[in-house]
């Protein structure tokens, strides 16, 4: 009954030869059209934008080179954590905004991740007054754009804070906080800063001359810490091989604090305290209100949404996560510590460093109530005073760039550390 | 064995207790302060906290806005009603209302930018609620040309010239369909280039002077307020999403040199602060085109701030990209699609349902963005507050001009925050 004819079905696809039409209409070569044809558009394009950027400048008789950073910058900048003075030049004058944003940017993340933290997990608490407070916190503050933020700070600043004079006299209108120790004025905050008696000097490292004071201080704490590390690792051999748990706490507080305590007296640290001198407080460190400003309204609108990057992180841990560790008998605290907490930060920490980033771009705000970050130094007064707006915004945008890519970087790096071993 | 326990057993209840009220603690108002306030010391340290917060804030502002004046010509006048007692000045927002809102609009023009935003939800809602006729899309289509004459005026023949491109795009497409489809995809990119580069102007001219009909023409530089800020916001947020597909796509393509491509745009422009593109957008412009070029500030903030959004959309697609199962992929190439019916029936449905809360985010962001054009001297709702503040009468007046821009933006973004989660909900298929 079967067929009986000798139907060969051929296995193999007929061999033509390569033809034109192939590179519309064969999926291997098709791709090789498509980005040929889009590298020739964009060469193009770069070919045109370069070609107008050459006759533009040429032009208007300016050259490209970078030699302006040499040049004397001519303006001041009102806070400066390197020596800076108008006789210097405009290279010293970005690397004062460059160090100005990265402090401001640091100060922001600290506050946004205080705040966002706190406000995150309260807003899952089954208090109801106050889970309601923290949403209106949340909503309001996302809802609201940042640089407006930015200038009700300010205005609260400039505005709604007592002049120095007001601390003068017997009965004065304002007191200073915290037992004399902070002044909150309309010219800025002033805060006790820590002196050394003994003062070690400064180092010289190229343009910047740091104190070695402080750098020491770094040292410490970084090996205090990598001390307590060690501690804590041989505690947990211990346990491991006996069962029992060293007391660790008072060696870890003696680790951490001890050294540090130790040098401070070495060194006779001390505070000095604001004063009121004339017309102005002196003394202290000055916070000037540009930088309270920026810091309270990035850190304040930034913790808004790292609230909510800390909520569902840790509405991404299933219940059963947490049941589990109460079956096995683990305390609330220790079902936090040990089971939710390691979990949720895989969750939390990549939208938190995005939330870093968002941070250090949006210090370039800092123009609107003229704190002098990178932005209003190189960005700002240097084009405005030499002309060099190509050369100085290409520089400004390599920066930022570096710093957003340094942070990713760290992130990617940190992702695939904690990233769930999967098959 | 019942006998001994009868005698054992002294008292046996025979009827039911009358049921008594539950003690005060579980009932009521009481029960619910205990569970929800007072459950521990911790929950009750933060109620108490919490109260003392909220007591502070309406003691600090809560007399300061009852007492508020709507009527007075100049901060001085408010402060005479006032008479040392604290109080809001809104008469300010009474006065200058119409510039937060228009800028320097000319005022007898009002109705156009007024009725644009009227379009404006009319043509959004059959986009954003699919139970609306789909006949609405037709005026969802026309929109972005009304709304361009209704803004800037000036002859109607420009945007009907420009209109009339793409539906040249269509036509040719519908036409060169039955001969070929490679053939049509060309035909519907080139005929509207063509059109536009060699048809258009003759076509506006001529038209203009035989039937020189139109709204009275409105300069960039009269924008301002929340117009400008809807202008760009709008125009942004619509092609921000499209083009942030095509960068995603291009993204995952496995076309190296696209693929390079796409990377180093989105990486550079997530990179850099959006102020120094608005810079670049109108200080180095000038330097990149052909001298003598020089082209609306508005449209260039608009280019620079959709090219920014562009970038964070596609992230957030190549997330939802991501997060879809590679059975879907390999499903669409079983059925025998081609890459784009793959895109368009398979995957982008999925990738983009998944990726709703990111590209809400996003849009909200470019909204509140949009502020920064201030830095460039375009008169948004902060440049205008700065604007009546540098006038005498309204000198020194914050808070009421930033309460009246924050509840605005609020209100805005508030509203595209919880649609989204409208959306979220209605397009969950999963049986959660």
């Amino acid at each position: 009954m079967s067929t009986t004819t000798e139907q060969r079905v051929s296995t193999t696809p007929p061999k033509k030869g390569f033809t034109l039409s192939m590179l519309l209409y064969d999926q291997r070569y098709r791709s090789i059209t498509i980005q040929v044809f889009f590298l020739f558009l964009l060469m193009l394009g770069a070919a045109w934008l370069i070609d107008n950027t050459v006759n533009n400048l040429r032009a208007q008789g300016k050259d490209f080179s970078f030699a302006f950073l040499g040049n004397p910058a001519g303006y001041d900048i009102s806070q400066r954590p390197i020596e800076y003075n108008s006789q210097m030049t405009h290279g010293r004058a970005a690397l004062v905004g460059l160090l100005n944003t990265l402090i401001l940017a640091v100060m922001a993340c600290v506050l946004a991740t205080v705040l966002g933290v706190i406000a995150g997990v309260l807003r899952l608490s089954n208090n109801w007054i106050v889970g309601r407070l923290m949403t209106v916190y949340v909503e309001v503050f996302r809802n609201i754009p940042t640089l407006l933020w930015i200038l009700i700070f300010g205005a609260i600043m400039t505005e709604a804070m007592p002049a120095p004079s007001a601390f003068r006299g017997d009965d004065p209108a304002s007191s200073m906080l915290f037992n004399d120790a902070v002044a909150v004025t309309n010219r800025g905050v002033y805060v006790p800063a820590i002196m050394f008696a003994r003062d070690l000097g400064t180092l010289t490292i190229g343009p910047v001359s740091p104190s070695i004071s402080w750098i020491l201080v770094i040292f410490i704490v970084a090996g205090s810490i990598w001390a307590n590390k060690l501690l804590i690792n041989h505690a947990t051999r211990v346990q491991n091989a006996t069962g029992v748990r060293p007391k660790t706490w008072w060696k870890s507080i003696l680790i951490l604090v001890g050294p540090l305590a130790l040098y401070f007296f070495l060194l006779g640290a001390h505070l000095d305290y604001p004063e009121l001198t004339g017309f102005n407080f002196s003394g202290g460190t000055h916070l000037r209100n540009s930088l309270i400003a920026m810091w309270l309204g990035l850190g304040i609108y930034t913790g808004a949404f790292v609230a909510e990057n800390v909520r569902s992180g840790i509405l991404a841990i299933s219940r059963g996560q947490t049941e589990a560790a109460f079956a096995l008998g683990l305390q609330p605290g220790k079902t936090m510590r040990l089971i939710i907490l390691p979990q949720a930060l895989r969750v939390i920490i990549p939208p938190l460093i995005s939330q870093y980033l968002n941070i250090t771009k949006n210090t370039s705000l800092g123009l609107a109530v003229g704190y002098m970050d990178l932005r209003s130094t190189l960005g700002g007064i240097t084009i405005n005073q030499t002309g060099r707006e190509l050369e100085g915004m290409m520089l400004m945008m390599l920066i930022y760039l570096a710093i957003s890519l340094t942070i990713s970087g760290g992130m990617n790096v940190y992702n695939s550390r904690v990233k769930l071993k999967e098959r | 064995m019942s006998n001994i326990e009868a005698h054992t057993v002294a008292y046996v209840r025979d009827t039911m207790l009358p049921e008594q009220t539950p003690p005060i603690t579980e009932k009521g108002a009481v029960k619910w302060l205990r569970e929800n306030l007072f459950s521990g010391w911790l929950n009750s340290v933060l109620t108490v906290l919490s109260l003392l917060v909220i007591w502070w804030a309406l003691a600090a502002i809560g007399p300061w806005l009852l007492n508020t004046i709507w009527n007075a010509g100049s901060l001085r006048e408010c402060r005479e009603i006032l008479d040392g007692t604290p109080g809001a000045c809104f008469a300010v927002i009474n006065d200058r209302w119409h510039q937060l809102l228009f800028g320097f609009y000319p005022s007898q023009h009002y109705w156009r930018p007024t009725l644009a935003f009227v379009l404006l939800l009319a043509s959004l809602a059959p986009v954003l609620f699919t139970n609306l006729p789909r006949k609405l899309l037709y005026v969802s289509a026309a929109y972005p040309f009304v709304a361009y004459h209704l803004l800037w005026g000036g002859s109607i023949w420009l945007p009907v010239s420009a209109a009339l491109g793409f539906v040249a795009g269509f036509v040719a497409f519908v036409f060169a369909r039955r001969v070929n489809g490679l053939l049509a995809v060309f035909a519907a990119v080139l005929a509207p280039i063509f059109w536009w580069l060699f048809l258009a102007q003759p076509f506006n001219a001529g038209l203009s002077s035989v039937l020189p009909i139109g709204l009275e023409f409105v300069r960039s530089d009269r924008f301002g307020g929340f117009l400008i800020s809807l202008v760009i916001g709008v125009t942004g947020i619509s092609l921000s999403l499209p083009l942030g597909i095509l960068l995603a796509l291009g993204r995952q393509s496995d076309m190296v040199f696209v693929k390079s491509v796409c990377v180093i745009f989105i990486e550079f422009i997530r990179g850099v602060p959006l102020i120094t593109l608005l810079f670049t957008a109108s200080l180095l412009l000038n330097y990149f085109l052909p001298p003598g070029t020089s082209f609306d500030l508005i449209l260039r903030v608009i280019i620079m701030v959709t090219l920014f959004a562009a970038a964070y959309m596609a992230e957030v697609i190549r997330g939802g990209l991501a997060a879809l199962p590679r059975g879907q992929y390999e499903a669409a190439d079983a059925l025998g699609l081609d890459y784009w019916k793959a895109q368009r029936l398979i995957i982008m449905p999925q990738a983009l349902k998944i990726s709703i809360p990111g590209i809400v985010n996003t849009f909200i962001g470019l909204f509140k963005d949009t502020t920064l054009v201030v830095f460039i001297g375009l008169l948004d709702p902060i440049g205008l507050s700065n604007a009546i503040r540098a006038d005498t009468d309204w000198n020194g007046i914050y808070w009421e001009l930033f309460i009246f821009i924050g509840a605005l933006f609020f209100l805005f973004c508030f509203g595209i925050s919880r649609y989204s989660m409208y959306l979220e909900r209605k397009l969950k298929t999963d049986h959660r």
